[in-house]
């Protein structure tokens, strides 16, 4: 059951998670992928919440988890008006042709 | 009545301020009642005043209003309080009536000059600060009038500003009056350490219980206050700035000569006289630096052409008699003579003020002559003029003042023989340069035609000073000729008897006669030279060491020179070179390493969003590495 999945093996999955999801982030143009990958970042670190607390029998890290997904719901919401509005200045979704703040 | 005197001093303040802060809104008309106006009302209360102090004097024959106390720090509390006594009442007198006169006179000079109230403004400010310098009862307060005098003499020098040699001129007197300014600084700062009060009497009181005579300290301090009054009087070295103080209108070379400004020395010395008596060797350079400023003024005014220089040497000279008789401790001597040349130069500068405005701003007397028709008011007004400075015999105001310096000269215990040969021979060359100056004006053929003559406004006070360059004189008779010593009567209060030596009348009259063939040989060698025989001047100009000489002179002594090679070049080449100074060089360079940081950092700023990201992630794993390796 609990007991059977070693912690080790489920901050395993999260570490390689949250890498891909990194990686994707530094890699894609896209905005919308990048959105994306910045959820599953997001739950790559809920995930290692979920297991820290099966592994020490406390609610705290579900309740964490929770606040993770509120919070990825609200970002989301931004982020995907800002990708509205991106899309209407650019007329693309291309996130490097936006560096007008280049110093 | 006397307890209203503060009113002398603030009413041409109050003029000052109400055209400063009103003076555009006014109408010519009001400008000149309220600029005339303050400076006439200060005269009244002091004609007032003057013959309340002579029918009842206050005891003590001092009066000390004492308005408010000015400052109160750890036991140095100068008082706001004004001082009358005989000295400060004879300044007074001059100041304000003779600014008067002027004031009125300058109603009709500058009526067609656009800045008219700023012009009125600055003369009751100079007015009043000269009053507040004569009434001070403590140092501090004098010392406030004296800068208030040289602030408004840069102002009124350089009052035709859009010229920038008067603007040049004004800040030459300004900085050179500096100098003395600053020694005479030092010396209160001196007085007040070691005597631990600025209030005038009582410093005087104890200086004299304190400092033995000849003592280092008293050597020093008298020896600082006579660098200030050197500054102020134009005497050597300090003598540059006054020929070039021409620059301003010719009232303002009136008020500066006559009443206010260079008599400020005079009065600084004859004020703290107790000082000075216990420095005899300071006492002796003041006689000294008076009689050779007088001969070399002297010589310097042969030679000038501008009417207004020759009365600007012509005062450097007579304030080096007045420094003279200082030095040899005639004090009343050099006050009256300070009385008696207020009336005549204020004539003198007046008349060459009403010619240069008929003659259209021309004042090289080699383009003038013949205006002895045109003109007679100013014509036989100069002359009175002129004979007094002269020290015309018997009936003229100079002649008297000036022989009692010359007489105390002489036989002062501390003057001498030698003083009185400097003097007689400055009397020779006044009677030269004098007349040499009326004889190119008013005679010979006539080379600018006059245009309109002067108004009443210059003419009232005209007549006004001649009559008291006439008259002024007789308030102090020799012995030899009535023996009627009002004035140093009257000055005995304040001032003592100069310490002469028993002398009997008839070489008093003798030396007399003696001064008086020099002044007549002077004026006979003008008449000759520059009336009858012009043919022997061309003649000794055409000799290469004549020419040379009149040069010289001409430059005054080359002192101007002087000062150029000696510290206005030296300062403008230290200036040059230290101009990136290396404080600077620190601050400009923090400034370039600042600026090279910016640059370099402003490269990371690409504006790409997954470039950040990478900086981020790579600061991440940087942050970790330390975490879990360290």
């Amino acid at each position: 059951m609990i007991g059977a999945i070693p912690m080790t093996h489920g901050l395993i999955v999260a570490a390689v998670l949250f890498a891909l999801g990194l990686v994707g982030l530094l890699v894609r143009r896209n905005i919308i992928y990048m959105l994306m990958c910045i959820e599953i970042m997001l739950n790559a670190a809920g995930l290692a919440f979920i297991v820290a607390a099966s592994r020490w029998e406390q609610p705290d890290g579900q309740i964490m988890f929770i606040i993770i997904l509120s919070t990825a719901a609200a970002e989301v919401a931004v982020g995907l008006a800002l990708v509205l509005r991106f899309y209407s200045r650019f007329k693309t979704l291309d996130a490097d042709i936006a560096n007008d703040m280049r110093g | 009545m006397f307890g209203l005197f503060w009113l002398v001093p603030a009413m041409p303040f109050a003029g000052f301020a109400i055209l400063a802060l009103m003076g555009s809104r006014l109408s010519r008309n009001a400008i000149a009642s309220v600029g005339a106006g303050t400076v006439g009302v200060s005269a009244v209360i002091s004609l007032g005043l003057g013959l309340r102090f002579l029918l009842s004097p206050p005891s003590g024959h001092a009066y000390t209003l004492t308005l408010w106390t000015w400052i109160d720090v750890a036991g140095f509390t100068p008082h706001f309080a004004l001082y009358l006594d005989a000295l400060s009442m004879v300044m007074t007198l001059i100041v304000t009536v003779v600014g008067f006169l002027i004031h009125v006179y300058s109603i009709e000079y500058m009526r067609d000059d656009p800045a008219y109230s700023r012009f009125f403004a600055y003369m009751n400010l100079f007015v009043g600060s000269m009053l507040m310098l004569v009434l001070a009862d403590n140092l501090l307060l004098l010392y406030l009038g004296w800068e208030g005098v040289g602030l408004c003499s840069y102002l009124l020098i350089g009052f035709w500003y859009s010229n920038p040699a008067n603007g040049r001129a004004a800040m030459k007197a300004f900085i050179v009056t500096r100098v003395g300014d600053t020694a005479m600084a030092l010396g209160l700062f001196l007085l007040f350490t070691k005597l631990g009060t600025l209030d005038i009497q009582e410093m005087m009181q104890r200086a004299s219980e304190q400092w033995p005579v000849g003592s280092g300290i008293a050597v020093l301090a008298a020896a600082l206050l006579l660098g200030g009054a050197v500054g102020k009087s134009g005497q050597l070295p300090l003598q540059v700035w006054l020929p070039d103080a021409m620059a301003g209108p010719t009232p303002v070379s009136a008020l500066i000569h006559a009443a206010t400004m260079v008599t400020a020395g005079v009065y600084l010395i004859a004020r703290t006289h107790t000082v000075f008596e216990l420095a005899p060797p300071v006492l002796m350079l003041v006689a000294v630096v008076g009689a050779v400023t007088l001969l070399l003024a002297g010589f310097a005014a042969l030679t000038q052409r501008d009417i207004k220089r020759v009365l600007a040497y012509s005062t450097i000279s007579q304030i080096g008699y007045m420094f003279l008789a200082l030095g040899v401790g005639a004090y009343s001597a050099a006050i009256f003579h300070l009385f008696t040349h207020a009336f005549f130069k204020a004539l003198l500068f007046m008349g060459a003020g009403a010619i240069i405005l008929a003659l259209h701003h021309e004042q090289d007397m080699f383009k003038m002559g013949g205006l002895r028709k045109q003109m007679p008011v100013v014509f036989w007004t100069f002359l009175i003029g002129a004979m007094s400075l002269a020290a015309l015999p018997l009936v003229t105001a100079g002649f008297y003042s000036k022989d009692m310096i010359l007489y105390e000269a002489w036989s002062s215990k501390i003057g001498g023989p030698v003083f009185w040969l400097a003097g007689c021979v400055g009397a020779v060359i006044t009677g030269l340069y004098t007349f040499r100056m009326v004889i190119l004006t008013f005679f010979g053929e006539q080379k600018t035609a006059p245009g309109h003559g002067p108004g009443p406004c210059i003419k009232i006070p005209l007549i006004i000073l001649a009559l008291f360059s006439t008259i002024a004189g007789f308030l102090e008779i020799p012995r030899s000729l009535g023996n009627v010593p009002l004035f140093s009567d009257f000055l005995e209060a304040a001032l003592p008897h100069a310490p002469l030596t028993e002398g009997s009348v008839f070489i008093e009259a003798l030396l007399q006669v003696i001064a008086i063939c020099g002044v007549l040989t002077g004026v006979a060698a003008a008449i000759i030279l520059f009336a009858r025989r012009q043919e022997f001047i061309r003649s000794l100009m055409a000799k290469p060491w004549a020419a040379y000489l009149h040069e010289f002179w001409f430059a005054g002594w080359g002192f101007d020179a002087l000062y150029n090679a000696l510290f206005v070049q030296p300062y403008i080449y230290i200036a040059r070179v230290n101009k990136d100074d290396f404080t600077d060089g620190f601050y400009s360079g923090l400034a370039r390493i600042t600026a090279a940081f910016h640059r370099a950092l402003s490269v990371t700023q690409t504006g790409r969003l997954r470039w950040y990201m990478m900086g981020i992630a790579a600061g991440a794993v940087i942050v970790l590495a330390i975490v879990v390796f360290l």
